[in-house]
Parts: structure tokens; sequence; C-alpha cells
């Protein structure tokens, strides 16, 4: 598989390639993390066990795409990892005694071993952005060049963050462990917060024809599936993986065929995924009936309601507005107001709407989204020259090619 | 592992200070004495810190000889009240530690340098 960004001819088979790419890429997420953290709990280092694994890693990347797949990949993956370790670790001391435990199936090999993983990559020690890109490269296995592409940041940069943080890890002494019960809810909370940001990432930036970059909102999709299947009792993770696979159900309907960004209210229903959709709904049931609601529940509750609506104007916009309020109290922050706003206008007029949006004012004036919504307000209110301000506003305040293309359309 | 923990406090953290009456003082220094004891088994050397306004550096630039100044290291509004040398098992438990603490202002925590 060619590298993203590598500069090869284009291949001749677009969709035979993708195709085998992609499962390769999947094949590869699977057994990379799993190697990872199962040699990372044998040798008991993350900078060893990183050497090792990489190693094996870059074997694969060359041999897959040419030999094929081997038929168990993880057994492949493990033989050149313990070949490396041999080479690299025995004749120090520390390791020397742990390298013959390196053998496939890897002893005690559980899921476990990735749930460490997970939280050692996600350690508050660690800045989040940190965070982000040793998540993806050791527990999803990607490639330093297609993290720095996802971010839009150079390789080299991308390489020196994992390394500071390999270095952290081992001198600072984070350890590798799931945390203690009464760590564990505020620790989630952050595992939840990077695959949240990882899933936002790769949707925003989804309008682009930007084929040859990884999409992010599967790796988070993956991962929330991989922790829900890890952590079957946490509610939140049940609720953020529904939030994601509510919003990749109705994604191909968010943009037009020129690539235009297109509202939801205008968005074409029918061609939503929707047995996608109601899968995921059973999922926040499912949350819901452990009775510990939390913030990714209630997003992914709204979610559900909109995608389940047969129509903008057949939405269940009270409901909605209750869900608000529940959200509120637990992230009050002003975009959820603004967004509650919206709503609002729905239940109880434009006015009451326009009211609301005005009170947060001093908190969003920077937020080109608060201006475009206000617009909207002024216009149902008849006020098409403060609302044409508005939108100037909202344009002057965003870079996003589709959000501007909507505006300009407006203003046109 | 070995880690030392330095307690460093804001201009505005030393102002709450020294807003303190007597008797939240004498409190406060209760709490502190509390969790030191707390926390007796794990703490190695500890000393608390007379003020930035005490401090003398000593700079080495790059040529010349090393040019004594008045006042601390670090320029501007923090600064290091005291530190407390401590043996833990890791990262999560020397945080544990620290989250505690009831001096309050900024807990910064460096793992010490082992002799391998």
């Amino acid at each position: 598989m060619a590298r993203a960004g590598d500069g090869r001819d284009p291949p001749r088979d677009d969709g035979a390639l993708n195709a085998a790419r992609d499962a390769l890429s999947a094949v590869f997420r699977e057994e990379a993390g799993r190697l990872a953290a199962s040699v990372t709990r044998i040798l008991g280092d993350f900078e060893a066990a990183e050497e090792v694994v990489q190693d094996a890693l870059l074997a694969a990347w060359r041999q897959w795409p040419s030999d094929g797949i081997p038929e168990r990949p993880g057994a492949w993956l493990w033989t050149a990892a313990r070949r490396r370790a041999i080479d690299v670790l025995r004749r120090n001391v520390r390791y020397r005694e742990r390298v013959p435990a390196l053998s496939f199936p890897a002893e005690q090999a559980g899921e476990d071993d990735r749930l460490m993983l997970i939280f050692t990559c996600c350690h508050p020690a660690l800045s989040q952005e940190t965070q982000v890109a040793l998540t993806l490269r050791t527990v999803c296995g990607l490639s330093t060049g297609e993290i720095a592409s996802a971010f839009l940041v150079s390789e080299a940069a991308i390489i020196q963050r994992l390394t500071r943080a390999r270095r952290k890890i081992a001198t600072a002494g984070i350890p590798y462990r799931v945390p203690a019960d009464d760590e564990l809810g505020q620790r989630l909370a952050g595992v939840l917060a990077v695959i949240y940001l990882l899933f936002n990432e790769g949707y925003l930036c989804s309008a682009g024809d930007t084929p040859q970059r990884r999409d992010l909102t599967d790796d988070a999709e993956w991962l929330a599936a991989l922790l829900a299947r890890l952590m079957p009792a946490e509610p939140e993770v049940l609720g953020l993986l529904a939030l994601i696979r509510l919003h990749r159900a109705r994604a191909v309907t968010r943009f037009d065929a020129e690539g235009r960004l297109v509202l939801l209210r205008d968005q074409d229903r029918a061609r939503w995924d929707h047995a996608g959709i109601a899968a995921a709904a059973d999922l926040v049931v499912r949350a819901a009936q452990k009775r510990r609601p939390g913030p990714y529940q209630i997003q992914a509750a709204i979610v559900a309601c909109h995608a389940e609506a047969p129509s903008w104007a057949a939405t269940d916009w009270p409901q909605i507005l209750l869900l608000y309020d529940a959200l509120l109290r637990h992230q009050p922050s002003p975009v959820i107001r603004l967004h509650r706003a919206i709503v609002l206008g729905q239940v109880l007029g434009p006015q009451a709407a326009l009211d609301e949006t005005d009170a947060l004012a001093c908190d969003l004036d920077r937020y080109h989204l608060y201006h475009a919504t206000r617009a909207e307000f002024l216009r149902e209110l008849g006020h098409p020259a403060r609302a044409r301000q508005a939108d100037e506003r909202a344009l002057g305040l965003t870079a996003n090619p589709a959000e501007r293309a909507l505006l300009e359309q407006r203003l046109a | 592992m070995k880690y030392v923990l330095l307690f460093c406090g804001s201009a505005e953290d030393a102002a709450a200070f020294e807003a303190m009456t007597p008797d939240e003082l004498r409190a406060r220094y209760a709490q502190v004495a509390g969790w030191f004891a707390q926390h007796k088994a794990k703490i190695g050397g500890t000393n608390q810190l007379q003020g930035p306004a005490t401090a003398t550096s000593v700079r080495f630039g790059p040529h010349g000889p090393p040019v004594v100044t008045d006042g601390p290291y670090l320029e501007g509004k923090e600064s290091i009240g005291g530190y407390a040398e401590i043996e833990v098992a890791d990262l999560d438990e020397a945080l544990r530690m620290a989250k505690t603490w009831p001096g309050r202002g900024t807990v910064e925590i460096r793992p010490v340098t082992t002799g391998h």
C-alpha cells in the first residue's frame, strides 16, 4: 500500500486498489494495537515495546501488499516482533528474561491489554494533542505520515511529539494499567474526549475532496466500538458510540454534488442509512437503561430524535428542548446554549430564540455560527438588512470552504 | 519511583495567603501538618523555603565569570515555596498525593534521575 503523500503515480484501477488498501488497513488496525498492547505488558516498558512493534509493523507494510495478507496476521506480526526483540533486547539485562515470553498466542493475551494501552495513551499527564497522536499510532496502528496528513502538520513534528511522549511515559512513571475504580470515571471521560475529538476532526474535514486522507471518523468509530466491547458496563461509552454512528449514518447527505454544505432541514432523509440509525438508537436505549446519564448519551439522544424524524417540520422539538436542558446541566457551555436557542425557535418562535441568542453576545461574538444563527432568526422576523449584516460578520469569521460557500450563497 | 513535589505559587496565591486571618492561617498549617503526617511513610526530605525576595542567583553565561544577581531564577510572578521528596509506585500515586495537598497554589511533580 502506498502511504499518503509519497508522490507515486496514480494507480490504474482505483476501485480495486482502494478496496485492497481498506482491507489491509482494517486488518492492520485490528492487529497493530493488540500486538503493541501485549508486547508492552510483557516487556513492561513502553519505549522498548514501541521499538520492537514498529519494526514488525514496517515489515508488514512492506510485505503484505505484494505477498497478500497472511492467513494468521497476528501470528505473522508476533514472529516478526520476536525476531526483532531477540536482535535488540537480549543483550539488555532488563529484558533478557522477558524476550522468550514474546510468542503467539500471547500469554494471557486478552483484550484487557488493549484497554491498558488506551488508558496509558490517554493519560492526563500528556497533552490532549499528544494523547490523540499516540492513540492513533499505538492503538490504531496509523503511520506517522497518515497522522501528519490528517492533522495537516509535518511528519517530523508528529515523530517528535510521539518520541517525547514515549520518553515521558517511561521517565515520569506513567503506569501501564486500567485506573482504579475511584479514578476510572474521570479517566474514562478523558479517553472519550480523545475519541470524540478524533471524530470531530474527521467529520469537519470530510467536505474536501481528499480521498488519500485517512477517514478519522472510521478510526473514531472503531475505537468507540472497541471500548464498548472492553467496558460493556459503561453507558457513556455506548452513548459516544451511538452518537458517532448516528452522525455517520447521515453523512452522505451533508454535502451536495458540488461539495456544498446542506443544512439538516434541507437534507434528503430518504438517503439516510435507516437500519444504521435504528441500531444506534437501540444503543441509546440500552445505555439509558443503566440509569447513569451523561453528556454523550444525551447528545446521542438528541441526534437520534433528529435522525428518526420524518422531516424537519415533523421533528419532536419539545423533546429535543428537554434534552438540551439536561445537556446544559452536564455541560453549561455557550455553544450548547446556542444550539438550544435554535430548538427554542422551533418551539416558541423566532423572537424567543433571538432574545436567547442575544444573551450570548459576549461569549460568542467571535464564533461564526453565532452570527449565522442570528441571521436566520432576523430573516424570519422580517429584518433582512440586519440579517445580512450578521451573515457578513459570520463570513468574516470562518475559513471553512463549505461554510463560506453556504454564507456567500445567502448573501448573493 | 522517586519524585520531588515542588510547591509553587503565583502572586495571586501569595496575596491570598497574606490575606488570611490568624485563625485561617492556623487551620491551614494544621491541614498541611496533617497531610505530611498522613503521607509520612512516603516522604523523604522536605523543606519550606523562605520567600523569593530572599533569593540570590548565580547565572552562568556563555562567556566570562558567573554573574550574581538579586532575586530568584524564575522571573515574573511564579515562585517555589517548598519541596518534598516522595517514594511511590508510579505517577498515578504521586498525582493522588499531590491532588490532596492542602497548601493550594500549584504542585509540580518531577521524577528524580536515578543511577542507571
